[in-house]
């Protein structure tokens, strides 16, 4: 542990964190599984989806966003954070339109994998059934807004990683949607099948086109284990 | 059984319990004025729109929606979907590997389908005849009173069921066929564990064919003559005219055996099959072109399969389909319970096939996907558990369904269906009495050809027969729902 290394404590077991460092990626690199969707390890921050919402030192905040602090008191995994996940994930199938059975990310979709690991197998909230578009215009790449959960992913990588800004939201509330830099379509724009946005999709709204369905069933990613298992796999902290 | 209500002068007559035919049809009787059958009317009522909904979406997602039409049959919508994307992704010959995991998937689905529909569903009526109390004509009945052949219904069933999840990763709705070829091989393990059980499943077919066999001896007049038309016939063979269940071309053949037409590409079909819709049913009434709407009707199926084929690639099922055809003295086999017959055959030749695949080496290959130029449309031809299956697809130059036509086996056994009911009304209909007798015998004459009506009209959910006699000016004069 190095001069800059303080420990925190999460869900009762100690946690190394670096100074700098959010709760989300401590807990990380400690082997210690925080829910989430908008959150990716290679991205900033955005704090959008709130599934990673805990009590931090008796308040609620989200881990993505919130820098560790030495002696800080975490609490991610308990069944009121848990309910309240349950509730976002739940809105989030009904708001969309979901068809996991056929859809090609199936397997491999963090939605859906979330949903498994906090036990939803169907959603309680009324199906909303909206009109959502499809933009098939790009030779390479798909984009099926049925399934956008609207994490803002796509925008921050292509923004911050492939220095392009392709995407962007528009509208407000049950109205907000995932934009796209053009006067019509997503061909009209600069984006290519290699950019980081087009790989940081966690359900089956960008996908690159045809290579669906080419992992078997049972070799999928959430097939093999449920998600979280490989960072809970990587160094379990350490109990009080 | 049933429960009768007065409703003004007519009566309705509600039966339950569900009856072994899955799907939403119903039967209207039309009697003319001396209160003799005149017509028979088989209604498929539901719809499901699939044609229309996969519209937009992208073709390699095809393979994988279209089969959640049935939960029976989902590999043959899965395979015959993939096949016609293969021509969309530029692909005419995939690899060895991928055409034998397909064709093994297929067989499979072909040995748990048709045992499904042998077993389960059929031979309650053959094992204790059309007249037995409702309560015992089901799979139950079957296991209490001849266990043996209990037992082949579970184990053949659940062999094929094996097969399909080996091959494809579940045993319903596999997404192992991709526009181009495969997702995966057959695993060793998966090999061995098959080939273990083949030899008994393959015995078990056998056994199930002399006892069937067997019922038809003894009551041989009866099968002969239930529901007997004559009629056109509709299959896939090889281009040298064997049996190919997987693959091929189209051949027709009229009620004397002469071709129709033959060789035909799937590509072509429409060159050859008119599809005619009429306003009391969503289920469409294909025929033969140059034969028109009231000659061109067909038949497709084991019948079709096993009458249009100049022989069977696999030893037992040709001994079989030589000694049946035996019975035709040179001419198709023509009655409607011949179905079963040829069913049975058509399941021997599966087993036989599978046991060649699982000591074909191929099957290990890691040659899966080819590519190839881009096309806009995709015929393909696939001979389903109840015959032809036909799908037909145009896509855009963004990778986008435009249109898709779907002939689904049970739609062009439609007017086959009619004419099977019609039969059985002439010569069960008493007066104007919907009698138990009359119901029975109906979804007898049904269920030889389908037991379900789903994806006929790519339709979803129960099927309670409903039966309706008409009289001359087209007044109800009774109905009676069997749910």
């Amino acid at each position: 542990m190095s001069d800059q290394d303080f420990l925190i404590t999460v869900d009762g077991m100690k946690v190394r964190a670096k100074r700098g460092q959010t709760i989300i990626s401590a807990c990380d690199a400690a082997g210690v599984y925080i829910p989430r969707l908008c959150h990716h390890p290679d991205l900033k921050p955005a704090g959008h989806c709130r599934l990673c919402s805990c009590y931090i030192d008796g308040r609620r905040a989200s881990a993505c966003t919130m820098p560790a602090a030495p002696g800080m008191v975490v609490v991610s995994n308990n069944e009121e954070l848990n309910n309240d996940r349950r509730v976002v994930l739940d809105m989030l199938f009904v708001e969309g339109n979901h068809f996991c059975p056929t859809c090609e990310k199936s397997g491999d979709c963090e939605l859906q994998a979330l949903a498994y690991r906090l036990g939803i197998t169907a959603p309680s909230l009324t199906y909303q059934w909206p009109k959502r578009e499809i933009d098939a215009s790009h030779p390479d790449v798909f984009i099926d807004r049925n399934t956008c959960v609207l994490c803002s992913r796509c925008i921050r990588a292509s923004r911050d990683v492939d220095g392009k800004s392709i995407f962007g939201f528009s509208g407000r509330g049950l109205g907000m949607r995932l934009n796209i830099d053009s006067e019509t379509k997503l061909s009209d724009t600069s984006f290519a099948a290699i950019d980081k946005a087009a790989k940081v999709c966690p359900v089956g709204c960008i996908v690159i086109k045809r290579t669906g369905y080419r992992t078997p069933i049972g070799r999928r990613h959430f097939d093999k284990a449920p998600i979280g298992t490989d960072i809970e796999a990587c160094e379990v902290g350490d109990p009080e | 059984m049933s429960e009768a209500s007065v409703e003004s002068k007519t009566r309705k007559i509600v039966i339950d319990p569900v009856t072994r035919v899955e799907g939403h049809g119903k039967v209207t009787i039309h009697l003319d004025d001396s209160g003799q059958v005149q017509q028979a009317r088989f209604h498929v009522v539901e719809f499901r729109g699939f044609e229309r909904f996969i519209q937009g979406r992208p073709y390699w997602e095809v393979p994988v929606i279209v089969q959640r039409l049935c939960g029976i049959c989902p590999v043959s919508h899965h395979l015959a979907a993939a096949k016609a994307m293969d021509k969309i992704a530029g692909v005419d010959a995939v690899s060895p590997t991928a055409d034998k995991l397909r064709r093994l998937m297929h067989y499979g689905q072909l040995l748990q389908s048709n045992a499904l529909h042998i077993f389960h569903l059929a031979s309650p009526d053959l094992l204790f005849g059309f007249g037995a109390p409702v309560e015992q004509r089901n799979i139950v009945s079957v296991l209490e009173h001849f266990p043996e052949i209990g037992k082949w219904a579970i184990f053949i069933r659940r062999f094929g069921q094996e097969v399909i999840k080996a091959t494809g990763g579940k045993k319903i709705h596999p997404t192992s066929a991709v526009p181009g070829g495969v997702n995966q091989n057959l695993s060793i393990a998966d090999r061995d564990a098959l080939r273990k059980d083949i030899g008994q499943i393959l015995s078990w077919c056998l056994l199930a064919l002399d006892r069937l066999k067997r019922v038809v001896a003894e009551r041989e007049a009866e099968h002969k003559e239930f529901a007997y038309f004559e009629s056109n016939f509709l299959s896939l063979v090889r281009a040298d005219g064997v049996m190919d269940l997987y693959d091929g071309l189209l051949r027709a053949i009229d009620a004397d055996g002469n071709v129709i037409f033959d060789g035909v590409e799937p590509s072509s079909y429409q060159e050859q099959i008119i599809e005619e819709a009429r306003p009391w049913s969503f289920m469409k009434f294909p025929h033969i072109r140059s034969l028109g709407r009231e000659r061109g009707w067909y038949r497709v199926g084991p019948l079709a399969q096993i009458n249009c084929a100049a022989s069977v690639d696999t030893p037992i099922a040709e001994a079989e389909r030589r000694l049946f055809m035996k019975m035709g003295e040179g001419a198709p086999i023509q009655s409607t319970l011949s179905y079963h017959y040829a069913r049975l055959i058509c399941l021997i030749h599966s087993a036989e096939k599978i046991q060649q695949l699982l000591f074909d080496d191929d099957l290990q290959g890691a040659d899966l996907v080819v590519t190839g130029h881009r096309r806009g449309v995709g015929v393909s031809c696939i001979e389903a558990p109840r015959g032809t299956l036909i799908h037909h697809y145009e896509v855009d130059e963004n990778d986008q369904v435009t249109r898709a036509n779907l002939i689904v086996s049970t739609t062009s056994n439609n007017e086959a269906l009619n004419r099977a009911v019609s039969s059985v009304a002439r010569k069960y209909l008493p007066g104007n009495e919907i009698t138990d007798g009359l119901l029975n015998h109906i979804e007898v004459a049904i269920r030889a050809y389908d037991p379900c009506l789903s994806c006929a009209t790519h339709a979803l959910g129960r099927m309670p027969l409903i039966v309706s006699v008409e009289d001359a000016a087209g007044r109800l004069v009774q109905q009676r729902i069997k749910q």
